[in-house]
């Protein structure tokens, strides 16, 4: 620590971090724009000025840029009290305001703005500016950012996200003077999948949120509450907020294990079809063919007349949805007709995962222990596309070894134009197996692609070159074993190599060969980081609550010892073959479907029962390191819809089943649950219980200058409603309650006085960019056994051999479109690239076809024609399908099958 | 007493008619060369520039070997290192850059070979101005006059020192004179300054050691090297070695550049070389440095123009290329002139001088025709302060605002009159005034 004097008072600040940073976090006010905790100090916006002294008898001092000054032991600085520069920032934001529009009261960053509360801070009230402004052109930048060039402030943070932080390409900075520009070179879609976040990195209304703007709402107007993105499985923290029951807008929400300050476009806008028309809202009951309304009492004499006490029931539950509604299935049906709702092929992932990491002494690696890493090896996952923030993170991490030699030239870290130039692209060490090119390419060492058992071999050969004892792969190619010897030797040389895989190849060898090199590694006492990446935002919990695959549910469906099955959130179509799926229909079995939307499963079923959607609903989800998260409900939902498990709770009802009395809250299931789920121990702690009250009381969920709640329903009641009440968290539907800060889990919004945009968020953490203070939410469900005595895995998989004529088919990943609920967005919709048929141009000559042409392939009994796509980096031979595209729903992949003709062309 | 013993740089110097390679030569042109590379060891030639007290020509004033001593050497250091030439001579008012490269261009090349030398570059830039085409096609000849005599390439003179030089012409932007966005405008990346640290000698051009030196500059250096420190020393009528190219425009009978010897008083060169003023014209003011430094009048006509003495009286030499003002010339005319260049010039990367001197260039315009408000000054003057050293990232800003700061300083009355009283409005009420801002800002009378 550095002692430090600002406005004669001494601090205890951390040593060489920079000024600003550093003051920030003990709550002293600097205005500020062109810093961002995340990307650093270029000190190009000169607001954060303060005056520095040599010594104690230097009365002159010098201006400096506080986001530009480390901080060193003895040094004396005046913030405040130095008239000069108080007015020197006064005079920096009445430069800014020049230009910008006086159109705070029409403009969607109005009210949480940070250029407005910025120009607060430096006391500027008065244009004496009495020329004209310059104005823009705006540009279409595609279905979810808005762009409004005439608000910009010129302060760069947009290009060092987009650019620098998240590797984008397509928008720069052009033209110069003040009439900078900040666009794409020709109106288009911005290309990056986390072009999102330029909307809460632009400290004002440039780059707005397309999907809010569509339904927008003040920030102070909006009913928030914390929840968790359950797009994929990294458990990215947001926050979701409401009005007049219709969901508008996500955001961040800060984590400093996980996400930080930064989440991908599928979770910020893959939310619109919590509104869409395909919501179910009320009981239906199919009605020769068509379905009809329930009224409660319809609803209780059909329930009475299919479930009674010994009714024999099966459960489907879903890896999508919370361990709650899972769980209660389970409990509904008994563990014995349970399925988590895996298909067999990832519950034998999952298991595989579990079971690794019940022996493996690896550390269980977070988003940002991946960020601290200094050289990654990545098998099999095409990050960008299956778990989007991680990539972000790996993007990160090939910087921390060239960042070492400038630190040893003694400019920092938070330099960032300087530390960039320093470094001047070069990247750390980065290996990465994987089907075909990535979006990290252009960070990545060293690359080979291959099919899955092919990366998996790879993975086992650099295994064993680091410790002998592993065991050994023949028949690798030069090109494979030059890959080997660099990664083995860049994991060897670091201090904290890092390992990826996952299950998006449907591949259980990576997972096995990514643990040997993490054992590998272990065992030469290195802090070896292992991340499994998992199929959906709640794989890894339902893996854990256990129980039979889907496969095996439908064919004991079939077998006729059933009276009825449930199926929670699953829409058994997305994960299995149509075929498969039907036969659940055929039987005399009666089908009880609760999901959220209508979709296949749905159409198909007897009874249909409205759910939550996760804004409407509570409960909790295990990401892909075990992390047990909660996520709380935004609004009260619409007429009938209520929590999954609240539903599987009426049905207990009518099996009589004492539950049904017991569960009247969350709570109660969690607790449940806890006691008969011994790996799910601890799962409750993941956020205050309900009882839990801060001072003042419950923790509103609306902001306390909430406007027109008691006017809401004034057009069908005059007098107001009473606010719902909430029995399961200590949330309110309400403004009134506590004003003090929540505990971390349950924070909704950040706010703090002079501070209404997400900057605010400072006033959140001890130190600024660091955990939130009380500590980060969650709890970790799996812990690393240490010491434990495993040994290599020993199996290595024989090369894959085709036999003429065949080609292998691969899952491909795309983050807009492979996650269903997503993917059946607008927005996502227009950016997903539509069903293809990914072949290598070689093949493609072998075959006869040419790029864009319709290609015929039969697949699992189904005949498909899709448009080829060139992809140069496939090996040949192998042949890419994108996973979860409509028409290939259900697919099995990889599958080998005959080589694709020529159809129509196109 | 035009000899190569007295003007180095510019004997034999002719734009109409350069001299090639052979002619060169003969004149002891590439002697340097033979010299250094031959009977010198890198170090030594560092020192002798060191020693020589070079100062920057291209108005800094850094001593010219101190900086090439900054240049990390040994095993341990990048082998890739760079010389770059800033020949992006932009200042409005100055072409003496120019002059050189057009009229002996051949001086330039054997100065970046030799340069070179002293530091190990293993590559030389030679940034030249877009609008230099006629230096373009120049330097282009001598460069490959000076390749196909074996003074570049592989090995030069027989020995193992090889070296590369490449032309660059520039895109066009003023900010590319400031070194470090030079070097960002070479990678092909937006012309901004860099942070500092890393200076270029330690981190450069594609992040490899780099020296960044004017033409006039460099174009000392083989005269340095051949005639040695004492003679360049003697040059000189200032503390600082050498000659100095010194040019004047505006309205004296003879504007021009000369070369002389440094701290030439600047009365000398207005009366002598520049033959004084045109009839019916008064000296008023003088901008010492070219466009980016303060005024200086009438009572600092005895003082030397070398770098120390013009800083003392509150200017800087910069190029020492003046710019004169008469009492027929409006100074808000020159002055607005220089701050519209500014202000278009201005990179755009910090607050004050994107947005700061485009207000100043409206508020001077105003002035100049006569409609300047109440408050003008002091919005000057607030500009001034705020657009100082320190407040902004590089140095554009703070040169632009030297003309104003001393034009405000010495020729206030200029200023005051072009100031309309505020007019009355007809009530105090919110609506007559906003309309009477309104007026003013489409600067109509109300």
């Amino acid at each position: 620590m550095a002692k430090v004097t600002l406005d004669s008072t001494e601090y205890d600040l951390p040593t060489g971090a920079n000024l600003l940073q550093a003051a920030l976090g003990e709550g002293i006010d600097i205005p500020y724009f062109c810093w961002h905790p995340a990307l650093g100090s270029v000190g190009a916006c000169r607001q954060c000025a303060v005056r520095q002294y040599r010594d104690e008898n230097d009365e002159r001092g010098m201006l400096v840029m506080s986001c530009m000054v480390p901080c060193t032991d003895g040094t004396r600085f005046d913030v405040h009290n130095d008239e000069d520069i108080v007015k020197f920032r006064e005079t920096v934001t009445e430069w800014l305001m020049t230009n910008h529009p006086h159109d705070c009261p029409v403009c969607d960053e109005g009210g949480h703005c940070h250029l407005q509360d910025m120009t607060v801070m430096t006391g500027h009230n008065y244009r004496s500016y009495r020329f004209t402004k310059r104005t823009y052109k705006n540009q279409y930048l595609g279905p979810h950012i808005n762009h409004e060039m005439n608000r910009c402030i010129t302060c760069y943070r947009c290009v060092r996200f987009y650019d620098d932080y998240a590797g984008g390409k397509d928008l720069q900075a052009m033209a110069s003077h003040n009439h900078v520009y900040f666009g794409r070179h020709e109106e288009g879609t911005l290309d990056s999948e986390f072009s999102g976040n330029l909307i809460e990195v632009c400290p004002t209304g440039v780059f707005t949120d397309k999907t809010f703007k569509s339904h927008f709402i003040r920030k102070w107007d909006l009913q928030s509450a914390p929840s968790i993105c359950q797009g994929c499985s990294m458990g990215c923290n947001i926050i979701a907020s409401e009005r007049y029951g219709k969901l508008r807008l996500i955001n961040n929400r800060y984590h400093h294990d996980l996400n930080g300050y930064f989440i991908c476009d599928r979770g910020r806008f893959g939310y619109e079809y919590v509104n869409a028309e395909a919501r179910v809202k009320i009981p239906r009951l199919k009605d020769d063919g068509d379905f009809k309304d329930l009224t409660e009492d319809e609803l209780s004499t059909f329930l009475s007349g299919h479930i009674q006490p010994g009714s024999k029931l099966l459960g489907i539950g879903s890896p999508r949805a919370s361990l709650e509604s899972n769980f209660a299935l389970r409990t509904l049906v008994g563990s014995d007709n349970f399925s988590n709702g895996l298909t067999q092929r990832d519950s034998d992932l999952m298991s595989r995962i579990l079971a690794i990491r019940a022996e493996h002494p690896a550390n269980n690696a977070s988003i940002r222990d991946i960020e601290a890493s200094d050289a990654v090896l990545v098998l099999g996952e095409d990050l960008t596309n299956t778990a989007p923030r991680m990539a972000l993170a790996l993007r990160q991490s090939t910087r921390n070894e060239p960042m070492e030699s400038v630190t040893a030239m003694r400019i920092p870290e938070w330099s960032d134009k300087a530390a960039r130039l320093a470094t001047f692209g070069k990247s750390g060490p980065l290996f990465a197996a994987t089907p075909r090119g990535t979006k990290l390419d252009d960070v990545t060492t060293a690359k080979v692609h291959g099919d899955p058992v092919d990366i998996a071999r790879l993975g086992y050969a650099i295994a064993h070159a680091l410790d002998a004892e592993a065991p050994a792969v023949g028949g690798l190619s030069e090109e494979e074993s030059a890959f080997v010897t660099a990664a083995a030797a860049a994991l060897k040389g670091a201090k904290q190599p890092a390992i990826i895989s996952g299950t998006s190849l449907n591949e259980g060898k990576l997972l096995d060969a990514a643990a040997n090199v993490a054992l590998a590694l272990t065992q030469q006492d290195k802090p070896a980081q292992l991340a499994y990446v998992a199929p959906e935002g709640n794989a890894m919990g339902t893996a854990m609550v256990g129980g039979m695959s889907l496969e095996r549910a439908i064919e004991a469906a079939r077998t006729g010892d059933y009276d009825a099955v449930v199926i929670v959130e699953n829409d058994l179509y997305q994960n299995l073959l149509a075929s498969l799926a039907d036969s659940l229909f055929e039987g005399e079995i009666t089908v009880i479907a609760i999901d959220h939307s209508m979709g296949a499963t749905m159409d198909k079923a007897d009874l249909i029962l409205p759910a939550g959607a996760f804004s409407e609903s509570d409960g909790t989800l295990v990401n892909f390191e075990g992390r047990a998260q909660r996520f709380f409900q935004v609004y009260p939902a619409e007429a009938a819809i209520q929590e999954a498990w609240r539903w599987v709770r009426d049905l207990m009802e009518f099996a009589d089943q004492s539950q049904a009395n017991e569960w009247q809250t969350l709570d109660d299931v969690l607790f449940a649950m806890e006691k008969d789920v011994t790996s799910l121990q601890g799962v409750a702690e993941a956020a205050p219980l309900a009882a839990f009250r801060a001072v003042g009381g419950k923790i509103p969920r609306m902001s306390r200058r909430a406007s027109g709640r008691t006017a809401m329903q004034a057009h069908i009641e005059v007098s107001e409603d009473k606010p719902a009440e909430d029995p399961d968290t200590p949330l309110s539907f309400s403004m009134e309650g506590s004003a003090t800060t929540p505990p971390p889990a349950l924070l909704n919004r950040y706010y703090a006085p002079g501070w209404s945009s997400v900057s605010s968020l400072n006033r959140f953490q001890d130190e600024v960019g660091g955990p939130l203070r009380g500590g980060d939410p969650g709890v970790g469900l799996i812990q690393s056994p240490g010491d434990a005595s495993v040994s290599f895995y020993n199996h290595v998989p024989e090369a894959t051999r085709l036999t003429d004529g065949q080609v292998l088919f691969l899952p491909l990943h795309h983050v807009f479109g492979s996650e269903p609920w997503s993917a059946s967005c607008p927005g996502i919709q227009a950016r997903s690239p539509g069903p293809y048929l990914a072949v290598h141009p070689d093949d493609a000559g072998k075959w006869g076809l040419e790029e864009g042409d319709l290609a015929k392939i039969a697949l699992d009994g189904r005949d498909l024609t899709l448009p080829v796509q060139f992809t140069p980096s496939l090996k040949a031979g192998t042949a890419g399908l994108p996973v979860g595209f409509a028409g290939l729903e259900g697919a099995s992949l990889p599958t080998a099958a005959a080589a694709p003709t020529r159809g129509i062309e196109s | 007493m035009s000899s190569p013993e007295t003007k180095p740089l510019l004997s034999y110097c002719d734009p109409e008619n350069p001299m090639d390679l052979k002619a060169y030569e003969a004149v002891g042109g590439y002697k340097s060369l033979h010299k250094a590379l031959k009977h010198m060891t890198p170090p030594e030639v560092v020192e002798l520039v060191k020693d020589s007290n070079l100062r920057g020509r291209g108005g800094a004033g850094f001593n010219t070997g101190l900086k090439w001593s900054f240049v990390p050497q040994g095993d341990n250091a990048p082998k890739e290192k760079y010389l770059v030439c800033n020949a992006d001579e932009m200042e409005p008012g100055t072409f003496k850059d120019r002059l050189l490269m057009e009229g002996k261009p051949h001086q330039l090349v054997e100065a970046m070979i030799v340069s070179a030398y002293a530091f190990g570059a293993t590559t030389g830039y030679i940034f030249l101005r877009g609008e230099y085409k006629l230096a373009e096609r120049r330097l282009l000849d001598a460069i490959a006059e000076a390749k196909a005599a074996g003074y570049l390439g592989n090995n030069i003179l027989g020995t193992d020192y090889s070296y590369e030089l490449v032309l660059h012409t520039s895109a066009g932007r003023y900010i590319c004179g400031e070194e470090t966005a030079l070097l960002n405008a070479l990678e092909g990346r937006r012309a901004n300054p860099r942070a500092k640290p890393p200076f270029p000698p330690a981190v450069g051009l594609w992040g490899k050691p780099t020296i960044i030196n004017n033409v006039e500059t460099l174009s000392n250096v083989p005269h340095i090297i051949n005639n040695g420190k004492e003679w360049f020393h003697g040059l000189s009528d200032s503390n600082d070695g050498g000659t100095k190219l010194y040019g004047i425009s505006g309205r004296v009978n003879t504007p021009g550049i000369w070369e002389l010897p440094l701290g030439v008083t600047i009365r000398e060169l207005i009366e002598e070389h520049g033959g004084g003023m045109r009839d019916g014209y008064k000296f008023r003011g003088v901008l010492p440095g070219g466009a980016s430094t303060d005024f200086l009048v009438e009572e600092h006509l005895d003082l030397k123009m070398d770098y120390d003495t013009i800083a003392k009286a509150g200017s800087r030499l910069g190029t020492g290329t003046m710019i004169l003002l008469d009492d027929k010339t409006s100074v808000l005319g020159m002055v607005h002139n220089l701050i519209q260049f500014f202000a278009h010039e201005s990179c755009g990367w910090c607050t004050p001088c994107r947005d700061g001197l485009p207000w100043v260039e409206r508020v001077m315009e105003a002035l100049k025709d006569g409609r300047g408000s109440p408050g003008d000054i002091e919005t000057l003057e607030k500009h001034c302060r705020y657009l100082w050293i320190g407040c902004t990232f590089c140095a554009l800003a703070p040169g632009a605002v030297e003309p104003l700061k001393s034009a405000l300083k010495y020729f206030r009355e200029d200023f005051e009159n072009a100031i309309r009283p505020a007019p009355e409005p007809a009530d105090g009420s919110i609506r007559a005034k906003a309309r009477q801002g309104l007026l003013e800002a489409l600067g109509q009378t109300n």
